[in-house]
């Protein structure tokens, strides 16, 4: 019903409403607050700096691993010391910083851009978070103590196994697996379910970002892929600590199914990490170049078929095993044919750019160096591709320049670019541009100075994962100047961290969108206010910001005294349900707890899981049992509760 | 940014990946190197890796060229101005037009890719073009190989180490295993890499039409010393090969010299004899490296050291400073009990 | 983030990183020596004629510091030694701790003592009726490995350091999860 009311009282009503909702959506302060928060927003920022330090400490054992070899028989590391570091800085990177990061980027963003007030399960959020990182301590204070695990980042048996790997310097990677796959699928679940069913009315299956489209389709990729490594590390530390015979062969088990079940995990894995830089790479390209995107539904398509092909080409990490080479044969076929989508996606980037008049901007910087170096990465995986190509550099060093070239070029420089673009959001200043081109040139000619002369390594026959090597076999200019690189490069994160830190105290103000984009979450203030949104906007079209009339319309009606929220239909967002969010608890860091307890603690003895089960079922009870909205005391006294709607979204006055 | 701010940056830029490349292209030689082939299989995936290059190398200086293309039109102005949601029919049927040749170029271009592979794969695979001539079954330990060539006539059979010879011309068969972990044995000269996988066997025929020397590398991480786990293939005429190979059937030669007894002696009275054998002699162990014609080998230590009589001294007396980790431990001999080991050991051709 | 721009840093938000990562340190700090590999060898601490064979001592005076094997406390080292006992041939007469030509080993009777020094010195000395002598065969840091790994055969070893199986066919449950045995003295020879 349409009511016609005094401008006046409609901006004193909604100061009320915005003050109430400041109230019920309060964040809980100090160190209690700190475990119990489940503020979407905090959470994300809490997973992305653990994960950019985890970034760092990875790029410090990549940096000591270029100190050893930049010179022939080098001694500042000893074989055992450098089998620990590179281990631990794969495990940290892909585990670590990649998956993480790309999972907090979809946290924080999925219901700013889809127009929700909060993620589907902010609880589950918290307790994602907590076993990460636990997980993460783990693997380091065990790496402090000489505990690290040294068997390379996916560990193949029976290096790996109990007969060649003694200690618990195994035992410790594989639990910190469980830790990390617990905390992708929960971030997944979370994802999937905020997407399909709180976007905002009026936002159908057509009109979702492409961010949010990336975040999706990795998600189903990760509920896909990561029982596979879980099956791989619970057999193996099943192997290592009750005698099983997974992977003895003198007992019937199989070495390569290690590699099955692992590289089952660990293709797709790379997707995982990759797939959410596209999204990041598409809201960028559309707001400096000012126009809308080209190609949505093949961008949209290329993104799903590379997420189904992605689990089709495990064996190429496999030629040199004793697979039969029809079989062998169809993964080339396939890891040929994921370059299709890939393809499409950068003719219709280009496409975008093109005949624009684009502001080169920090973002846009990096995104450019997307191209050059995940196109050059892309092509060396064709290559990779090829069973006898593969045959010669598989295991070499022109495998680690085309993993850096794709997951560094594919991953972190449109990650870098992301945190330009988003950090005004984030924090409501601007990083500074001159500090952004410094930063970008630095890591650009760093990066290409360390991994392009590997790949001529390769061809040169330098194996992967050797401590040293002899004078003799030449290697050594070529790694001198990969070594010197990484120092440049390293030079250019340091830049970006200065400028962080510059920024959070004297960067430039940003109003609510500094770049002038479209997607939602410029549409409220930066950085956004606990609620998200004050009313739930209407979406009519692909572009809000940049499609919105003046009487665009807005949802009104939701309690400002619970944290409700919409729920809405998965195909077209109409509205369907309403819904109290669960406010702050402190049972999913307890059951966090008892996870990583029963973790930690069946490295040592089975035993840990029984009582680590009747640990984790008691606080589990304790959590499903706890009061949705203990915290929200003014909840508790009108006690809302939420119930059905009426079919239509009713046409209200625009807000002021 | 001012002219100079942009152009330094870039002027840098040009020059250090001018160096990349250059320095990339300047070694293309060597006997450890997978485009410098010396044989039919390596020759054959070099002529795959050529053509992939060149290939991917134009694919990429294209789609270079459009990025960089697409720069042309920059401005400096804040990005305010209106954005375009509804560009011309026109351009947008061009857009279309291009992307949708494109996509069709990547896909030929990956068939072509594909057809190369897959022939190229068939020439190198199944077909046994060996049909009962020479094997050789290689078996990697942690951290040397194991080398058996085998015949119809067991009295042809003979072990040896870390170092195969081939007749030039021929192809020989290889079968590969581990004994303890996956391994992988690669002679880049000559073919591509197969892994040897405790419980599997393995194989592959190799075949160098020049003769030389060829140094291998495991490339697979195997634990502490997958660094320096190398091997030689030596390929030499059938004559010489033939030579060679009878040499190694013999059993070692027996110890002349008063300081070669003495050196004998030694090995059998201190831990060598635990881990070595000499044919001939009642050392028999297969732990490690058969030792029976160890001075026949030009590198010690998995093809790491050159053998010479200085090397071998040091590395008997503490093979944890060159290689930690690896199985051989620390020998506290006297300098004098040192020299007459080595003397014997260098006797040993 | 945005606590940090707002300066509103409370003392326990400073101090809650360290103090987390100082309680998962105290988790680990066992494994500092477990962990430990040692390529080159130290010096013996114990040589063969220094292993007392008897606990009774004339006079008055405490009983001599039992010997530790260092070997004992690193589970790189005990692994060393089951590889060892089957490379040298241990298992040749002691087959997997079972006994056959020589007597079992995973058991709890010793005739010449369990103490690590009675193995080092039954290694390297050998003993009547079939043990041979190893003495200059096996170099002391070797020898200090393999008697981990025979008193890891009856459980003697801390289950995290003891090693798991190895990859071939197990004729009996792994090192680690072989029960404590208590050492009993015997001078019955095997039948």
């Amino acid at each position: 019903m349409t009511v016609a009311v005094d401008d006046r009282e409609l901006a004193e009503a909604m100061r009320q409403e915005r003050e109430e909702l400041e109230k019920t959506w309060a964040r809980p302060r100090g160190l209690w607050g700190w475990f119990t928060d489940t503020d979407h927003k905090a959470i994300a920022k809490r997973y992305i700096f653990t994960a950019f330090v985890f970034f760092l400490l990875g790029g410090i054992e990549a940096a000591l691993m270029r100190i050893q070899l930049a010179f022939p028989e080098n001694h500042f590391l000893n074989p055992d010391r450098y089998n620990q570091i590179f281990t631990v800085h794969g495990t940290t990177m892909m585990f670590l910083f990649a998956v993480p990061i790309m999972t907090a980027f979809g946290i924080y963003f999925v219901p700013l851009m889809i127009g929700a007030r909060d993620v589907a399960f902010p609880r589950l959020n918290v307790y994602g978070y907590f076993v990460y990182l636990i997980g993460g301590l783990l693997l380091y204070a065990a790496f402090f103590l000489n505990t690290g695990p040294d068997a390379g980042w996916f560990a193949y048996v029976p290096l790996s196994g109990p007969a060649y790997s003694p200690g618990k310097r195994v035992d410790i990677w594989a639990q910190m697996i469980t830790f990390t796959e617990i905390s992708a699928l929960v971030g997944a679940v979370i994802v999937i379910g905020t997407a399909f069913k709180m976007r905002a009315p009026g936002m159908s299956i057509n009109r979702i970002p492409l961010f949010v489209w990336a975040q999706v389709v990795t998600a189903f990729m990760i509920i896909f892929a990561m029982p596979a490594v879980m099956l791989a590390s619970s057999f193996l530390a099943s192997d290592r600590l009750i005698d099983t015979h997974f992977f003895n062969p003198a007992e019937g088990g199989d070495a390569i199914l290690y590699q099955h079940l692992f590289w089952f995990f660990g293709h797709p894995e790379v997707y995982i990490i990759f797939i959410p830089a596209l999204g990041f790479i598409s809201p960028i390209i559309v707001t400096f170049a000012r126009r809308k995107i080209f190609g949505y539904v093949p961008l949209v398509l290329s993104l799903i078929s590379t997420g189904f092909i992605g689990f089709g080409l495990w064996v190429h990490h496999m030629f040199a095993t004793p697979i039969p080479q029809m079989g062998q044969s169809f993964f080339t076929a396939a890891s040929m044919m994921i370059a299709i989508p890939s393809g499409v996606q950068i003719f219709c980037w280009i496409a975008t750019l093109w005949g624009s008049r684009l502001d080169i901007k920090t973002p846009l910087l990096f995104v450019l160096g997307f191209f050059a170096i995940f196109v050059l990465g892309g092509l060396t995986g064709l290559m990779l591709a090829s069973v006898p190509l593969d045959l010669q550099i598989h295991d070499t060093f022109f495998v680690v320049a085309h993993l850096h070239y794709v997951l560094i070029g594919g991953s972190v420089f449109p990650l870098f670019g992301a945190f330009y673009y988003w950090f005004p959001k984030w924090t409501g200043r601007m990083l500074s541009e001159r500090a952004g081109h410094l930063n970008f040139w630095l890591m650009f000619v760093g990066f290409n100075l360390v991994f392009f002369p590997m790949h001529q390594l390769g061809l040169n026959g330098m194996p992967r994962r050797v401590y040293t090597y002899l004078p003799e076999t030449g290697w050594g200019t070529l790694n001198l100047i990969a070594s010197i690189g990484a120092f440049i490069l390293a030079a250019g994160v340091l830049v970006f961290i200065v400028n962080a830190i510059w920024a959070l105290r004297a960067g430039v103000v940003a109003g609510d969108n500094p770049w002038g984009a479209d997607s939602l979450e410029w549409s409220v203030a930066s950085p956004p206010p606990n609620y998200n949104f004050h009313n739930l906007p209407v979406v009519q079209g692909r572009y809000p910001i940049w499609e919105a009339t003046a009487d665009a319309p807005v949802l009104r009606g939701l309690s400002t005294k619970t944290r409700e929220t919409l729920v809405t239909s998965v195909m077209d967002a109409q509205p369907e349900l309403r819904f109290d969010i669960p406010g702050p608890s402190i049972w999913p860091f307890m059951v966090a707890l008892a996870t990583g307890v029963t973790f930690i603690a069946g490295i040592f003895t089975p035993w840990a899981f029984l009582v680590g089960a009747i640990l984790a079922g008691i606080t589990l009870t304790c959590w499903f049992f706890a009061d949705p909205n203990y915290e929200n005391k003014a909840a508790r006294d009108t006690g809302e509760k939420s119930h059905k709607v009426a079919p239509r979204a009713e046409l209200q006055p625009k807000e002021i | 940014m001012s002219k100079t701010t942009r152009t330094i940056p870039r002027l840098i830029l040009t020059l250090v990946l001018a160096l990349c490349f250059a320095s990339c292209f300047s070694s293309c030689g060597g006997i450890q190197n997978a485009i410098n082939p010396a044989g039919p299989n390596a020759a054959n995936i070099s002529r795959l890796w050529w053509l992939m290059f060149i290939i991917c190398s134009i694919v990429f200086v294209l789609v270079m060229i459009a990025v960089l293309l697409s720069l042309s039109k920059r401005t400096t102005e804040a990005a305010d101005r209106v954005p375009v949601l509804e560009p011309s029919e026109e351009s947008e049927r061009r857009r279309r037009n291009v992307v949708v040749s494109a996509t069709t170029i990547t896909v030929i271009v990956l068939f072509v890719f594909l057809i190369a592979s897959y022939s190229s794969g068939r020439s190198l695979g199944l077909n046994d073009p060996t049909k009962n001539g020479l094997s050789i079954e290689v078996t990697g330990h942690q951290w040397w190989w194991e080398v058996r060539y085998q015949d119809v006539d067991a009295s042809n059979i003979f072990t040896t180490a870390n170092e195969i010879h081939i007749p030039v011309g021929v192809p020989v068969m290889f079968s590969l295993r581990g004994a303890d972990v996956i391994h992988s044995f690669w002679v880049p000269n000559l073919a591509g890499k197969k892994d040897l996988i405790p419980g599997k066997i393995n194989t592959m025929w190799i075949q160098a039409d020049k003769p030389g020397v060829y140094r291998g590398q495991c490339a697979e991480y195997c634990g502490f010393q997958h660094a320096k786990m190398a091997l030689w293939v030596v390929a030499e005429p059938q004559e010489q090969f033939n030579l060679w190979r009878q040499n190694q059937t013999q059993q070692a030669v027996a110890a002349a010299s008063d300081v070669q007894k003495r050196g004998q002696q030694i090995f059998f009275s201190t831990t060598c004899v635990m881990c070595h054998a000499i044919n001939g002699t009642p050392a028999g162990s297969n732990i490690g490296p058969n030792l029976t014609h160890v001075a026949s080998r030009h590198m010690l230590a998995a093809a790491t050291l050159v053998n010479t009589r200085e090397h071998m001294a040091q590395w008997i007396k503490d093979p944890q400073t060159f290689k930690p980790g690896n199985r051989m431990p620390q020998n506290n001999l006297s300098d004098a009990d040192l020299q007459a080991l080595v003397e014997y050991l260098q006797s040993l051709k | 983030m945005c606590e940090i721009a707002s300066r509103n840093l409370s003392t326990t938000r400073r101090y809650r990183a360290p103090f987390c990562l100082c309680v998962f340190l105290c988790l680990f700090v066992p494994s500092c020596k477990r962990e430990q590999r040692q390529f080159s060898t130290p010096p013996a601490n114990f040589k063969s004629y220094d292993v007392t064979m008897s606990d009774l001592r004339p006079g008055v005076g405490g009983l001599p510091q039992p010997v530790q094997n260092p070997a004992d406390q690193h589970a790189f080292d005990a692994n060393e030694g089951k590889r060892l006992f089957t490379q040298y041939n241990c298992s040749g007469c002691h087959f997997n701790g079972g006994g056959g030509i020589g007597p079992p080993l995973m058991d709890a009777k010793w005739i010449y003592g369990e103490r690590p020094e009675n193995i080092y010195s039954t290694i390297v000395e050998g003993r009547p009726n079939g043990m041979p002598s190893f003495r200059q065969k096996i170099p002391d840091s070797q020898v200090q490995q393999l008697v981990a790994y025979v008193r890891s055969m009856s459980g003697q070893l801390r289950k995290d350091v003891a090693p798991t199986r190895n990859d071939s066919m197990n004729a009996r449950r792994s090192e680690q999860r072989t029960e404590r045995k208590t050492p009993l003295q015997t001078t019955e020879p095997p039948q």
